[in-house]
């Protein structure tokens, strides 16, 4: 996959096995599903004695669900898992992974808020027990944060759900560094320094050093390249649920890791006709993201599909939200009406309970009623018509919702969107888990609507998207930080803005 | 920390400073309850609420809530007052036997990822048609060493009160403090945190619903030694007290924030409630509307200093 790339030239295969055999894990094959999200297609990993081992790679390339089957949380669908040389596939778990001295710091914090530091670390150290255990715990848990963040300012007695986002972060990674009798031979930190400022970062990276000369193993996943091209020994980079890159750190540049993570070949142009929409006429949306310290504003033209792209929570639903609040609230930022297309379809999408029908016309009753009393003809006609339009595959109507996939019920929310009257569309990242085939349908049926005139706000974290929309801006820490046009737009652009390194390459 | 007192610190005290409230209350209006006689008979049967709290504050803590508490108790008041006073051995094995079903009831919520109020509110009509399939008509007798034990005289300090402190002191103790009830409780707050450390929360689930039916079958067996005979409906209302005592007591209902001291306190508040209307000479009919409203008034103090809290932060 990466042949033609000069620092291939290193002996190292681009499957992510190092050469040594002093391994302390080793996955082989490994293979993990989701429905029909396939999220890991076939990863080899290993991970030797004393390196630090840098993990990159676009959202939903994997890595976190890797790094679940690494802590045990989640259990592999097909392939082996080798700790300390003894295959344990079948009888890995949370348990089987701290005994042999793996631990994880995840990326949504794994605390209890309600309880105080020490009774925290306690959670993690069932050998604290007996009298006096508060006092040991506390002493474990201040000593590690003592050693790798000095000057923290926590206390042992501190009630965790007091304590800020940066010093919760600080006393988990405090907390997975801790040793109480077990053994600790890997550390897996997945993102740790997201909410961390600089200095304390630097403290972290400087302590993980430290850790890796004792002898120790880190995982260190990351946005941050820098971070991982200053920190890591060897860099695995992801892609679409594979290892694709395996190199000393050595032998990376900020341009090499993101060629790496995205495609580098230049994709052909979609709709290279269709002329921008832009510079004629006002456009019907125009909003500054909350974050926003210039002017740069987000806007949208009657008849466009806007993407918004970025890493995942970088503002993207924020500022959907606040276009859908604005346009509710008869702010002039946005003029006409909208629909929101829900990505989250178990919690905020359909109603369970209801028929397909039901959940198609929900949007449109109120239209249809006749003094209040709902119009069942019409509305089965124009459940019917949906169906028809967007090929929802059901024998019946009439059937409940749950009856269909995932990807026929994001249909179903597609139908009750644009069977409204809403001529702006807000779209949260609608197509994720939904199957190939469907994503090209709703595409094709987002670009005939486009072109009667309705317009397009389209938050993804799938790069192939954007390549649908006429302008896609990019977002990070909440606020616009590049605009490109279609003409402008490349997956490395995107990247390089979403990564921020603009300079570095 | 701060140079003021800290709101903590005020949410702590709040359940403690609304019963003195109360009290001082009650002292003004009639100084003849300021005595060891006048607190027994205002506090006698605060001792079953504050065992069927405690039941409630283990469900609360993780983040279920118990609607079957009150027939429940019922129900072990009826068993008191017919099985274990003529045939014991049947009565306890049929005690044990609840505390039994009590833990399979959590085993089921986890296992099956059901909705504990659905559940328990299904459960309070099974523990309701049991009494009344035991006891069709109110009597029964109760044992006489339970009457003995409860209604026991202690000097100085009535039995009820030193009995309800000995019941703080030990769940606080056992949850607050040991090393074991850290993980209980933080099960309530981060359950997935909780599993990625390696405990069961089938475990956890599982000890906290047996010990809801321990503290269910002690106030049960509390109200029937007070009472001394029962009936299918005494302690229906039980129910809602004790969810009521458990908020009052500055517990939530989510998250794993609870107090065993509050909620006792938050128990005998409700106890006295009633004693402070009934000095103020209004008519049963308006009390358990002027109970609603003495919650009402602290859950809104209680908001105020969370408010306070969230502006410091």
């Amino acid at each position: 996959m990466c042949s033609s790339r000069p620092a291939a030239a290193f002996a190292i295969p681009a499957d992510g096995r190092a050469l040594t055999t002093d391994s302390i894990v080793r996955l082989s094959h490994v293979e993990r599903s989701f429905g029909a999200v396939r999220a890991l297609a076939g990863v080899d990993l290993d991970v030797v004695a004393g390196e630090c081992l840098g993990l990159v790679g676009h959202n939903g390339a994997g890595k976190s669900t890797l790094m679940q089957i690494l802590a045990g949380t989640l259990q592999p669908g097909s392939g082996s898992l080798v700790v300390h040389g003894r295959d344990l596939t079948a009888a890995y778990s949370v348990g089987v992974a701290q005994a042999n001295g793996v631990r994880c710091v995840f990326q949504e914090l794994s605390l209890c808020p309600n309880l105080s530091v020490a009774e925290n670390a306690r959670i993690l150290h069932p050998s604290i027990r007996g009298f006096g255990w508060r006092r040991r715990a506390g002493a474990l848990i201040v000593g590690k944060l003592d050693e790798i963040f000095p000057g923290h300012g926590i206390t042992a007695g501190d009630i965790v759900g007091d304590l800020s986002l940066g010093r919760r972060q600080m006393v988990e990674i405090a907390r997975a560094f801790s040793v109480s009798d077990g053994r600790l031979d890997l550390v897996i930190l997945d993102e740790p320094t997201s909410s961390l400022d600089s200095i304390v970062s630097a403290q972290l990276l400087a302590f993980v050093r430290r850790f890796i000369s004792a002898g120790g193993s880190v995982i260190l996943i990351s946005h941050l390249l820098n971070e991982i091209l200053s920190t890591a020994d060897r860099v695995v980079v992801m892609r679409d649920g594979r290892v694709v890159d395996a190199r000393p750190a050595a032998a990376h540049s900020h341009g090499s890791l993101v060629a790496a993570m995205g495609s580098v070949a230049v994709e052909e142009k979609h709709g290279a006709g269709g002329a921008s929409k832009r510079g004629s006429g006002t456009p019907i949306v125009e909003i500054r993201p909350e974050r926003q310290r210039d002017s740069r504003r987000l806007t949208v033209h009657r008849g466009e599909i806007v993407g918004l792209a970025g890493l995942a929570g970088h503002g993207q639903t924020a500022t959907l939200r606040a276009i859908f609040r604005a346009a509710r609230g008869g702010s002039n930022a946005v003029q006409g009406s909208v629909a929101f297309v829900a990505g989250d379809r178990q919690t905020d999408g359909v109603f369970p309970l209801w028929s397909i029908a039901e959940n198609a016309i929900i949007s449109s009753g109120a239209r249809l009623a006749r003094f209040g009393v709902i119009n069942r003809a019409g509305e089965a006609a124009l459940a019917a018509a949906w169906k028809q339009k967007i090929g929802i595959r059901t024998p019946d109507l009439a059937n409940p919702i749950l009856s269909l996939s995932g990807g026929n019920q994001q249909k179903v929310l597609f139908a009750r969107a644009l069977g409204s009257e809403a001529e702006i569309v807000l779209m949260d990242d609608p197509m994720r888990g939904v199957d190939i085939g469907t994503k090209q349908e709703v595409y094709a049926i987002v670009k005939a609507e486009a072109e009667r005139g309705r317009s397009f706000v389209w938050y993804t974290t799938e790069l192939d998207e954007l390549k649908h929309c006429d302008h896609v801006y990019v977002f990070r820490s909440g606020a616009v930080v590049a605009d490109l046009s279609r003409a402008e737009l490349t997956e490395e652009k995107v990247l390089q803005s979403s990564f921020e390194i603009a300079e570095a390459s | 920390m701060t140079r003021f007192v800290s709101p903590r610190v005020i949410r702590a005290l709040l359940p403690a400073l609304s019963m003195a409230v109360l009290l001082v209350a009650i002292f003004v209006i009639q100084p003849r309850a300021m005595s060891y006689f006048g607190l027994n008979l205002m506090l006698n049967l605060a001792l079953p609420i504050a065992f069927a709290t405690m039941a409630q504050l283990c469900v609360i803590t993780v983040n279920d809530l118990d609607l079957s508490i009150g027939s429940f108790v019922s129900f072990c008041a009826c068993v008191g007052a017919t099985f274990l006073n003529d045939t014991p051995l049947l009565g306890v094995a049929v005690l044990v036997g609840c505390v039994g079903v009590y833990a399979a009831v959590g085993a089921l919520i986890h296992l099956r990822n059901l909705p504990s109020i659905v559940v328990t509110l299904g459960m309070s009509f099974v523990w309701l048609g049991c009494s009344v399939l035991l006891l069709p008509t109110p009597g029964g007798t109760a044992p006489a060493w339970l009457i003995a034990i409860v209604k026991f005289k202690t000097p100085l300090i009535p039995f009820a009160i030193l009995a309800s402190i000995a019941l703080a002191l030990i769940v606080h103790a056992g949850l607050m403090k040991s090393a074991a009830g850290a993980v209980l409780r933080g099960s309530g707050g981060n359950p997935q945190a909780i599993a990625r450390a390696g405990w069961s929360l089938l475990r956890t689930k599982v000890t906290m619903f047996a010990l809801a039916g321990c503290f269910g079958v002690l106030a049960g067996l509390s109200l029937v030694g007070m009472t001394t005979s029962a009936d299918a409906n005494i302690a229906l209302r039980y129910t809602l007290l004790s969810i009521a005592g458990v908020i009052l007591g500055g517990g939530e209902f989510v998250g794993g924030r609870v107090s065993p001291i509050g909620a006792v306190l938050g128990a005998l508040t409700l106890a006295l409630a009633g004693s402070l209307l009934s000095f103020m000479q209004i008519s049963p009919d308006w009390q358990i509307g002027a109970q609603g409203a003495i919650l009402i008034v602290v859950l809104a103090l209680r908001t105020l200093v969370n408010r306070a809290e969230a502006r410091a932060a």
